[in-house]
């Protein structure tokens, strides 16, 4: 086969260039603060506090999107109903919205006038500029990703296994709990994985809805842009490592618990 | 003929009915999930882009159009088109590339090699931006250089650009690599043999095979070009019919609380969004067999 030397060239100088060069930077900016400069920015209150929300509520997300993905990846497997066709569509949404304008339509439906919003102000739940809307947005761009890793896996489950299952006595509850739940299990977590991460980095459509008071509703990605702002280069850097070096640890601790998983079943 | 067809309706070809209630769960159930999952999807998914589109006629089309005489939203919309037009080629390029070396060659680090190609999809676009202000910023290690022999990189249309095509970067490259991995060598060993050039392989043999794929890659990446937020409003500087994205300028617009014209330039990217849709739907109903379906994102 012909032509390795100028794909292979060309594709390593051109990821070196855009991504690793540029990536390792942050690397390197960060190091210059030293370890004690990197603890001091990421210790003071109020990155801790951005730190703690932009994990927190995105893995309260991806836990709402891992529950209703696996309903709506079992639904659309497994059910006929009208418009399935139409809505299986719209599942990807979140994928070819863009986020501002995902942000700005959440925020007009969540604020206290809007359809939604208008509703639950009667039970006395604000959502819009607290952090609930901020989960609101991050369940919202993370949507597609645990239906569409559980849904190619579902359809793989053999039927024969359920109907053995139930010839052997199981009730359908028992089936569905010790046959095909071990076997999307893994799937799950994987959706549940990029469907964080994805929710950990998300900037666009989270700071319409979420008000930005620090402390309370500022995410990560934010900071960032705020120590920007104030020329803060280095405390910019340092958030930004840390949330990458997070993101990758918890990435890293999933696939291993994932592989386990795996060899277990 | 006719009579054949209505025979045939009297004989027992009729599917049987499912009956097999032991591996289906009682209909209340059955009733219950698909209202749940399909309330979650209206909830989150229908009623967002509805309200889009509500709030842009919220006073009259009259409004809604004016919105579009606005010389900055303008320029916002031609911005957008030329940093879309310049990232996703290259990209298309990169995409072709590496999936051709990494296909239809073995070598060692090619896992590692894939794992760096998905990268900027595991990096929040916020750090994304960050990294070109870092190299390319007042303090960057890159602009004494840039700046004497180029121009202006920050806070102008390079860097919007930059930051888009690093935002999109895996997009098609991850859609061909799966495919063309199934598709094997097998073709283009025949092509080859048979006395073509390299180059006429694969114009000839390797692209009619993965025409589609690319074409759903080019799709999903355009896409995602033209409505980047996070890093192209770190790079861009927000200088007003110059520098703002349609992205950028909907933040500006819902700041300054006209949100007829917010939504109303929300309202093009939500049709965007919907014509890609239709289109990515339509290719995984017609060619399923000719994308790397099972591995959709």
């Amino acid at each position: 086969m012909p032509g390795l030397t100028p794909t292979l060239g060309f594709t390593l100088f051109y990821l070196g260039m855009i991504v690793l060069i540029p990536l390792a930077g942050v690397f390197f900016k960060a190091s210059g603060l030293g370890f004690a400069g990197l603890w001091k920015v990421i210790t003071s209150e109020r990155v801790l506090a951005a730190l703690s929300l932009s994990f927190g509520a995105a893995a309260i997300a991806a836990v709402l999107n891992a529950i209703f993905g696996a309903i709506v990846a079992w639904v659309f497997v497994r059910y006929e109903f009208p418009g399935k066709r139409l809505f299986d569509a719209f599942i990807d949404l979140p994928f070819a919205l863009p986020t501002a304008v995902a942000g700005i339509a959440l925020t007009a439906l969540y604020s206290e006038n809007g359809w939604i919003g208008s509703v639950l102000a009667h039970a006395g739940i604000k959502v819009a500029y607290t952090p609930l809307g901020i989960i609101v947005a991050m369940t919202f761009i993370g949507l597609p990703f645990v239906v569409r890793t559980v849904e190619p896996v579902l359809r793989e489950v053999e039927r024969d296994l359920e109907e053995a299952a139930a010839t052997l006595g199981a009730r359908r509850w028992q089936t569905v709990l010790r046959v095909i739940a071990p076997a999307v299990f893994p799937s799950l977590v994987t959706g549940f994985a990029l469907s964080f991460a994805r929710a950990v980095g998300e900037y666009g459509s989270v700071i319409f809805i979420a008000g930005n008071f620090p402390m309370v509703s500022e995410i990560a990605p934010l900071l960032i842009i705020i120590k920007l702002e104030e020329f803060d280069y280095k405390g910019a850097t340092a958030v930004a490592a840390t949330m990458l070096v997070l993101s990758f640890l918890l990435l890293l601790t999933i696939n291993l618990l994932q592989a386990w998983v795996r060899r277990r079943v | 003929m006719n009579h054949t067809v209505k025979d045939a309706a009297f004989l027992p070809f009729e599917p049987l009915k499912q009956t097999n209630s032991v591996i289906n769960e009682p209909r209340l159930v059955r009733w219950l999930l698909i209202a749940a999952a399909l309330g979650f999807l209206s909830l989150f998914l229908l009623l967002p882009l509805l309200s889009v589109f509500v709030e842009a006629l919220r006073k009259g089309a009259g409004a809604y159009f004016a919105a579009f005489g606005d010389p900055e939203t303008l320029a916002s919309i031609k911005l957008t088109f030329i940093a879309a037009a310049i990232a996703v080629p290259l990209n298309l390029v990169f995409g072709l590339s590496a999936a051709w070396a990494i296909t239809k060659f073995e070598f060692r680090g090619k896992q590692l090699l894939i794992t760096c190609i998905d990268l900027p999809f595991s990096v929040s676009p916020v750090v994304a931006g960050l990294i070109f202000v870092l190299i390319f910023g007042a303090q960057g290690w890159a602009q004494p250089w840039f700046g004497d022999h180029i121009g202006k990189v920050l806070f102008s249309t390079p860097g919007i650009v930059l930051a888009t095509i690093f935002v999109t970067f895996p997009f098609i490259a991850r859609e061909l690599i799966p495919l063309m991995q199934e598709q094997g060598t097998e073709d283009e060993q025949a092509a080859l043999s048979l006395g073509a050039t390299g180059w006429q392989t694969f114009t000839k043999v390797t692209l009619p095979n993965i025409k589609w794929a690319l074409l759903y890659g080019v799709l999903l990446c355009n896409a995602r070009a033209m409505g980047e937020f996070g890093a192209v409003s770190v790079v861009s500087g927000h200088i007003r019919g110059l520098t703002n994205t349609m992205p950028l300028h909907i933040e500006i617009l819902y700041n300054e609380y006209q949100f007829v014209s917010a939504f109303a330039v929300a309202s093009l990217l939500a049709l965007l969004a919907m014509v890609t849709l239709a289109v990515k739907s339509f290719l995984e109903w017609r060619y399923a067999d000719q994308l790397a379906a099972t591995r959709r994102h």
